[in-house]
């Protein structure tokens, strides 16, 4: 059997579990080099999604697709049933997708009041309103328990790399978005501070905010997504809920597109080719 | 500012954040080990105050200190080799030589921030002077506001132009603008040549003469300054305690006090040195006019930083313009508005200088004033990488380059001296700034 058989987005979107947002044959090229070929994948409201895949399997270009850095080559996308198009990033704000990026984005020179508001300011009388923003960002720091950072006026330069993430993070939910999509969290991160961030996307998840995750590291994959959603070479070759997959046979789907055996039988004959953590 | 939010008790905002310094940080879920929990609530101490200030001087944000105690070194060894420095006379000299420093700085402060430089300020503020000259001189006879304001206009579109460069065709700005030095060096010698008599046009004006040459009454000099500290302390006051009351990031009632006590024996001491008779035939006391004009631009511009889109843009886009980008912050009109006003602020700059000289020749050195302006902005604070700046660091930077200037000629050095000691202060400045940074990527 096939994985792509295995894939449950077959059929119309919004019929069954109503996905948040439903992707339908994405493609996008650049000149030549096709980065996505034709991918399909539902994104389910308060479900972490995590989206591996290889060193050039287009995870970056297919984020990119959904957060309106720039519009697919063809493929429609669904919000909540509804067909859409996100070709700019305040498409994509407008309709409740909010990327947070592997850098971050933040303004080391600005407090933490300040970024989470850059673009967004409250204003009264045009002016900046800093007495509801700073409410508002404590509130949304107090509401995810971030609790490390000591002044919301600290400069974000001046925080350490999970308070950093954490910052990004309330500022994507501060904006009421519905789908968070994160870029390696915790790919700079050490021990405690990526429990830390795992810790915060499972409560976005429980707050019934969809998450869509890139990660290489599988072990977090596996301890925090609901469901897995694997590119190879540009193309969805498996999506699923996470107890479908184990270790080797996600890293085989990883490696070659493939798996060669369902994931409840796989071949102990090829569970010491490849360590799961590379 | 908004005073009529109607004040309910902390408790109706933020019930578990609110000012209960006591709540036990281990009580609350999500914290993990290895994070260290420094001051828990908004409302600190006196003590806890200086403890998270020595934590941002640490981390380069050491405000206007080391500028201001540079300043009063420099006080003290002018003043020590020649006890004519602190007179009256050679005091308010020194303000009215500073103004253009001043005011140059300022100009360059906006793009500073940004992390791009104008190096055409000095030209700039050479034409903003000529065409201003011009139009009030007796072939055109314009009003002095509306010479003055067609001068401005003049340079706010140079800097509009250098910032359409800059932004649509993205050249470095450095390029773009030392382009713009040789080319209004050249605007201008062809201005002064065609309209001046023997390469200067005349200021004739008497309002124009006066924005350096005349004083407010030592009455109205006291009516300005008590008005003024008492609508600084007003605002400031009244912005802390609301703050406070709503559990607000504050300083301590004490700091607030402090700083307000600070800005009024600080006007009270220069108009008392600007209202004793500096005068040696004729009495002669008073502000001159052009420090009120200077405060103006000053809290005007601070405002605009402060607490507007616009200036909160500025310093998102010289911090991290990607950053800033993805926020849907326009890139593209905020560095442009960034552009106009340093031509703008220029522009007073020039009419400034050509106030006090009385005319504007064409042998204005616009190089040298454009090096004054940079480090007038860097010395007093500002960073040449971007992010960082204020438009009080350009009136204390200003004020430090005027004293070095001032208190040279008065030892009687020459200008090869006073160029080598401004390179050291500048250096020493760019120290300063370069060691902060270091210090704050370290942490």
């Amino acid at each position: 059997m096939t994985t792509v058989a295995e894939r449950d987005e077959s059929g119309p979107p919004g019929a069954a579990g109503r996905p948040l947002l439903s992707l339908r044959g994405i493609t996008k090229s650049f000149g030549a080099v096709q980065a996505l070929r034709g991918v399909d994948l539902d994104i389910m409201p308060g479900k972490i999604t995590a989206l591996v895949g290889d060193n050039g399997a287009g995870k970056s270009t297919m984020i990119k697709t959904i957060s309106g850095i720039w519009g697919p080559t063809s493929g429609e996308m669904y919000w909540d049933g509804e067909p859409v198009t996100a070709r700019t990033p305040r498409d994509a704000d407008a309709l409740g997708i909010a990327t947070v990026y592997q850098d971050l984005a933040l303004c080391d020179n600005l407090d933490i009041v300040q970024n989470m508001f850059l673009g967004h300011e409250l204003l009264t009388h045009r002016l900046l309103d800093e007495t509801e923003m700073e409410k508002s960002a404590r509130q949304t720091l107090a509401d995810l328990s971030v609790t490390s950072v000591s002044s919301v006026r600290q400069l974000v330069g001046s925080l350490s790399g999970g308070q950093r993430q954490s910052v990004a993070v309330a500022r994507a939910v501060m904006r009421d978005s519905k789908l968070v999509i994160m870029d390696e969290p915790t790919a700079a991160l050490g021990v405690s501070q990526t429990a830390q961030v795992l810790d915060l996307i499972r409560r976005l998840g429980d707050r019934g905010i969809a998450v869509l995750v890139i990660s290489h590291n599988l072990s977090d994959v596996f301890s925090v997504a609901d469901r897995l959603a694997v590119l190879y070479l540009g193309t969805l070759v498996s999506s699923g809920p996470v107890t479908e997959y184990d270790a080797q046979s996600a890293v085989e789907l990883i490696t070659t597109g493939d798996r060669s055996q369902p994931a409840d039988a796989a071949s102990p004959a090829r569970s010491t080719d490849i360590d799961p953590e590379g | 500012m908004p005073v009529s939010s109607p004040q309910t008790p902390p408790s109706s905002t933020t019930p578990d954040r609110g000012p209960a310094p006591g709540i036990p940080p281990h009580a609350e879920p999500g914290r993990l080990a290895g994070i260290p929990m420094l001051e828990r609530t908004p409302n600190s101490t006196f003590g806890q105050y200086l403890t998270g200030w020595a934590k941002r001087i640490r981390y380069g944000e050491s405000g206007v200190l080391p500028v201001v105690g540079g300043l009063i070194l420099l006080v003290i060894i002018f003043q020590v080799q020649d006890s004519v420095f602190l007179s009256a006379g050679n005091l308010t000299n020194l303000l009215v030589q500073g103004s253009v420093f001043v005011l140059l700085g300022m100009a360059e402060v906006w793009v500073l921030i940004l992390g791009e430089i104008d190096l055409s300020v000095g030209y700039n503020a050479g034409i903003g002077a000529v065409i201003t000259a011009i139009l009030a001189g007796s072939q055109h006879n314009f009003p002095w506001w509306l010479a003055i304001a067609a001068g401005m206009l003049a340079t706010a579109a140079i800097g509009a132009l250098w910032g359409v460069l800059v932004i649509r065709l993205r050249l470095p700005s450095f390029v773009v603008t030392l382009a713009g030095l040789l080319g209004l060096e050249g605007l201008l010698l062809y201005l002064v040549n065609a309209y001046g008599t023997g390469g200067t046009i005349r200021i004739t004006n008497n309002v124009l003469n006066d924005i350096t040459n005349g004083n407010l009454s030592p009455v109205a000099g006291w009516v300005v300054a008590i008005g003024s500290v008492a609508l600084f302390a007003a605002a400031t006051i009244l912005r802390d305690t609301r703050r406070r009351r709503s559990g607000m990031v504050a300083p301590p009632m004490a700091i607030t006090l402090l700083k307000v006590g600070a800005v009024a024996v600080a006007v009270v001491v220069l108009v008392l040195i600007c209202n004793t008779n500096r005068g040696i035939l004729v009495p002669l006391r008073g502000v001159p006019y052009v420090v009120p004009i200077i405060v103006g631009f000053l809290v005007i511009f601070t405002f605009m930083l402060g607490r507007t889109r616009f200036g909160r843009y500025l310093y998102a886009i010289g911090g991290n313009a990607e950053a800033a980008r993805r926020g849907g912050v326009s890139l593209g009109w905020n560095r442009l508005w960034a552009f106009v006003l340093t031509g703008f602020t220029a522009g007073a700059a020039g009419i400034v200088y050509a106030s006090r000289l009385g005319s504007i020749s064409n042998n204005i050195d616009g190089g040298q004033l454009v090096l004054y302006a940079v480090a007038a902005a860097v010395i007093g604070g500002a960073s040449l990488f971007g992010g960082r700046g204020k438009m009080i660091h350009a009136l204390l930077g200003g004020l430090v380059i005027a004293t070095i200037y001032n208190g040279m000629g008065l030892l009687g050095l020459a200008a090869s001296y006073q160029y080598m000691a401004t390179a050291l202060v500048l250096l020493a400045a760019v120290t300063i700034d370069a060691l902060a940074r270091r210090g704050r990527t370290a942490n």
